[in-house]
This record gives C-alpha cells, sequence and structure tokens, in this order.
C-alpha cells in the first residue's frame, strides 16, 4: 500500500475529473439521491439541547466558574497568599488578606485568610493558572460544573466570595462521602 | 343576480382568502421548523405547543417595527410595490378549484371562487404581474444592490415563464380548455396528469420554483451577494408583505401544481364516495385530498431548498433557455404526434 491511499480518518474520497455518465448530466437523479440524503435527516435523532430545561454534562476537567474549596471540617482552605492573583495571565483576581482571630478557627483553616476575594469574569480567560498556583488546593475551575452567567451591568461580573465560595451544604456532602469511602 | 349567489360567493372567497392568509403564515413556521429538522435540529419551539403560536409572534413583531422610509424620490411607489407583490399573491386564488359541489340549503354550491374559463390564462397574467411588485419596490428603494436583485428577478421571471407556458400547451393539448375545473375533471375521468405528462411535470416544477424565487432559483435574494434582495430598504410591515407574498405565492403555485398534474380534489375512489356517502362527504374528502396534495408541495419546496445549492447566474439562465424551453417545445411535438396516432 503506497503513501497516497493512506487515509487515517477512513473518509478520504478520491477526487477526479471523469466525464459524468448521462444519467448524472441530466442532473434530476443525483437531485433525487440529494434528496434521499435530506429525507434521511428528516427523521434522525436531534442533537439540540433544550438549555433552560436541560443541560449539558460537563467534561471533568471543563474549566467553569471558580470555586474556593472547604476542607472536611467545612473550613475555607484560602490562605490569601497571593499566588493565584500573582499567577494570572489577565490580571483577574483581587484579594485582602485577614488574621484570623481565635473565634474563627472553624471558619477558617489557616491562620490568614481572605477576607475579600474577587474575580473579575469579564477579564477572566479561564486558563486555571490559578489553580495551577494555588499551594492550599482552594481554587478549582473544574468543581462548580456552571458557565459564569450572562448579565447587564459590568459590575455583576465581579464575583466575590458570596458567590465563590462553596456552599455549605456541598461540604456537608462531600465530607459525609469521604467519611463513607 | 340575486343575492343569494353575492352571498354565496362572498362567503367563498372569504375563505379561500383566510386560508391563504393561513396557510402563508403556517408557511412560515413549517419552513423553519422543517429547515430545522433536515439539520437535525428542533426549531422553533417556545411559542405555543411546538412553536405554533410563532406566526402570531413574528407578526407582532413585524407590526410594531419601525417603519422606515429611505432617502427616495419614490415614496408612492415605494409604498406600491408591496401592496402589488401581495395583491398579485392573493387574488391568483379566485380560479382554483377547490372542490366539487357540495349541497347545502337546498343549492349545490360550488367550492371555487370563480370559474372563468380562461383561468389559465388569468393565472399566468397575474403571476406575470407579480414581478412588478419586486421591479417597483426595489427601483424605489433607491438602493443599487435592490436594484440588481430586481433585474435579476425579472430576467429570471420572464425566462421561465416561456418555458412554463410551453409546459402548460401540453396539457391544454390535451384538455381542450383553458378552465382549471375542465382540467380537473377531465382528470377525474382519465387520469392524472403527471402520468401523462411527466416531462411537462417536471419542466413546470422547476419554472414554479423559478417563478416563486425559491432555492435553487433565489437569486434575486441571495444574502452573500446582495444583502437582502430587493426587500434591502424595506422594513416593518411593508417587509412583512413581501414575505407573506412569498410564502402566499409558494401555496398558490402548489395549488396550481395540485390542479393542473395531481388531479386537483380527485382522489381515487372518488366516483364510489359521491355514489354511497353523497357528494357532500365526497367534495369534503376532495378538498382535504387537494389540501394534501398542496401541503406535499409546500413540503416539496422547503426540501428541495435544504438539499440543491443556489444556481450561478448563467447557469440560470443556461436551464431556462437552452434546455427547458427545447424541451418543452419537444414535449408539445410529442404530445400532437401521440394525440393524432391514438385518436
Amino acid at each position: 500500500m503506497s503513501v497516497q491511499q493512506i487515509s487515517l480518518s477512513g473518509r478520504k474520497i478520491e477526487v477526479s475529473n471523469k466525464e459524468m455518465t448521462f444519467l448524472e448530466r441530466i442532473y434530476l437523479w443525483t437531485i433525487l439521491k440529494g434528496l434521499w440524503t435530506t429525507l434521511k435527516h428528516l427523521f434522525r435523532r436531534k442533537v439540540t439541547i433544550k438549555y433552560p430545561e436541560e443541560t449539558r454534562t460537563m467534561s471533568p476537567v471543563y474549566r467553569g466558574q471558580h470555586m474556593l474549596m472547604r476542607d472536611d471540617e467545612g473550613r475555607e482552605r484560602c490562605t490569601a497568599c497571593g499566588l493565584c492573583a500573582l499567577s494570572c495571565p489577565a490580571e483577574a483576581i483581587t484579594m485582602k488578606a485577614a488574621e484570623r482571630k481565635p473565634e474563627e478557627k472553624h471558619l477558617y483553616r489557616e491562620e490568614k485568610y481572605a477576607e475579600i476575594y474577587e474575580i473579575n469574569m469579564l477579564r477572566c480567560i479561564f486558563c486555571g493558572l490559578c489553580e495551577e498556583a494555588c499551594p492550599k488546593e482552594a481554587i478549582y475551575l473544574t468543581k462548580s460544573k456552571k458557565i459564569v452567567q450572562a448579565n447587564y451591568e459590568r459590575e455583576d461580573f465581579i464575583y466575590g466570595k458570596d458567590k465563590l465560595v462553596m456552599p455549605l451544604e456541598m461540604a456537608i456532602k462531600n465530607t459525609q462521602s469521604n467519611k463513607v469511602n | 343576480m340575486d343575492s343569494v349567489f353575492i352571498i354565496e360567493k362572498s362567503a367563498i372567497i372569504v375563505a379561500v382568502f383566510a386560508l391563504t392568509m393561513l396557510m402563508a403564515m403556517y408557511s412560515t413556521w413549517a419552513e423553519r421548523k422543517v429547515a430545522a429538522f433536515l439539520q437535525d435540529r428542533v426549531g422553533p419551539n417556545r411559542a405555543g405547543w411546538g412553536g405554533l403560536l410563532q406566526p402570531l409572534a413574528d407578526g407582532a413583531k413585524l407590526f410594531t417595527k419601525e417603519e422606515f422610509f429611505p432617502n427616495t424620490p419614490n415614496k408612492f411607489l415605494f409604498i406600491l410595490g408591496p401592496f402589488i407583490a401581495m395583491s398579485t399573491a392573493l387574488i391568483t386564488s379566485a380560479v382554483i378549484p377547490w372542490g366539487d359541489k357540495i349541497h347545502v340549503f337546498g343549492k349545490d354550491v360550488l367550492l371555487q371562487a370563480t370559474d372563468i374559463d380562461v383561468s389559465v390564462l388569468y393565472v399566468f397574467g397575474v403571476l406575470s404581474i407579480g414581478v412588478y411588485g419586486i421591479m417597483i419596490g426595489a427601483w424605489a428603494s433607491n438602493n443599487k444592490y435592490s436594484l440588481m436583485s430586481a433585474v435579476r428577478a425579472s430576467s429570471q421571471m420572464i425566462s421561465y415563464e416561456v418555458a412554463m407556458g410551453l409546459a402548460m400547451i401540453s396539457i391544454l393539448m390535451m384538455s381542450g380548455s383553458l378552465s382549471l375545473k375542465e382540467i380537473t375533471v377531465m382528470q377525474a375521468n382519465d387520469g392524472w396528469n403527471i402520468f401523462y405528462q411527466p416531462l411537462a411535470f417536471i419542466i413546470f416544477l422547476i419554472c414554479s420554483f423559478a417563478e416563486t424565487n425559491r432555492t435553487p432559483f433565489d437569486l434575486a435574494e441571495c444574502e452573500s451577494e446582495l444583502i437582502g434582495g430587493y426587500h434591502t430598504e424595506y422594513s416593518s410591515m411593508k417587509m412583512g408583505f413581501y414575505l407573506f407574498a412569498e410564502y402566499a405565492n409558494m401555496f398558490i403555485s402548489s395549488a396550481i401544481l395540485s390542479v393542473v398534474f395531481l388531479g386537483g380534489y380527485h382522489f381515487p375512489g372518488m366516483d364510489w364516495v359521491n355514489a354511497n356517502w353523497g357528494i357532500n362527504i365526497g367534495a369534503i374528502l376532495g378538498f382535504l385530498a387537494l389540501f394534501a396534495k398542496i401541503c406535499f408541495f409546500i413540503f416539496f419546496y422547503m426540501w428541495v431548498r435544504w438539499t440543491i445549492p443556489r444556481f450561478r447566474y448563467d447557469q440560470l439562465m443556461h436551464l431556462g433557455w437552452k434546455i427547458l424551453i427545447p424541451l418543452a417545445v419537444i414535449n408539445i411535438i410529442i404530445t400532437g404526434i401521440v394525440m393524432v396516432l391514438f385518436k
């Protein structure tokens, strides 16, 4: 088998300039064949996903809206080191660190935490470098399984901790499933 | 002329008018639905069940749009364009026989607005006027793309009308009458024309695609070359009238194709139904048969639209003048020879 005949996709079709046969030249027969092809599509399964009612299943590595993680005891993992902000090529992340008070031990894992943590979703390019940079495994783009929603105002795209931190119910569920395992 | 006659005819005219409008409306829905299904999509499904209220939503949208006038010296012609397009599309349906006689209130009522003995000529005449709607509107738009589109549309219509008329002549030779009613009756007695005149049917079908400006002959509105074609400058309901006229034309040409070639309201076993169940039920079934044929042709228009790409302009002219017209002439000669030999 020569190199010219190899078809990696298995769909290679040889192009030729050969004379058309009489059947092809009167064109009607080929039109009928085309009509048959389109008619078959009429009864084929529809690929449309009716969005608000149905949603696509997301790939496990799909990078969507960020999530600030909680650990098994429900404490925020983020320590506001700023590495994510530093690594961000789009400079979308800003944060303000604060020191943990003794009575806040059940809220934050480390002694320092992010008092304000904001991501500008208009700037973010969803590259996932913040996730790679994070030493505390505190930020993930793959966990929320959410797409950042459209909005009317630019200000509404600056997501604070209210939208980013993992919901408590989800943390509780994770902890329970971890215990079972 | 008695008042009963006027009432009877008015009722039929209103019914035909309503039917044409309804079909044109739902053709827009069907067009989108068929297009979607042929492309493995779902199509409009938000307004009403299966998107059935979509035409109403579209109509409301077009009504409430801004009435835009381009900077043109021909404001009157600009308004006249869609008016002509719409009226010619609607008045063609007057001569189509929608069914046989029905017997109501002790009176025989013919399901046809008027049975003039030159209905075929009437249809061709009105079809030819139809191009004026496009031509005048595009001329008055004061836009070069509109004008080019109108030039294409009119030359296309003139070229294909010749072949269409010649294909029709072979049918007229067989029927010996210009009345669509007579042609239907003849087909009911002798069998449908499509079996006797397949070549004329194909020529007529291709020409009706060209006459209604549908793909593959929609050069008058090819978006990639001429923006929107002749209705580029139109907005609001004037635009709506153009689009509506196109779909009404599609409905009417489907009706004419059904009447001339597929036996109109005739269906197999019509005589038996008339004899055993009464002529009223026969007429209603006949109307439904005609309606089904029309729906098939409308579907066929849409089906072809998503199968065959647009012709190039020179190919269009080549097909019209060098292939269809000689074929139609040959068909007339063959018809004549066969008629002489077998009669």
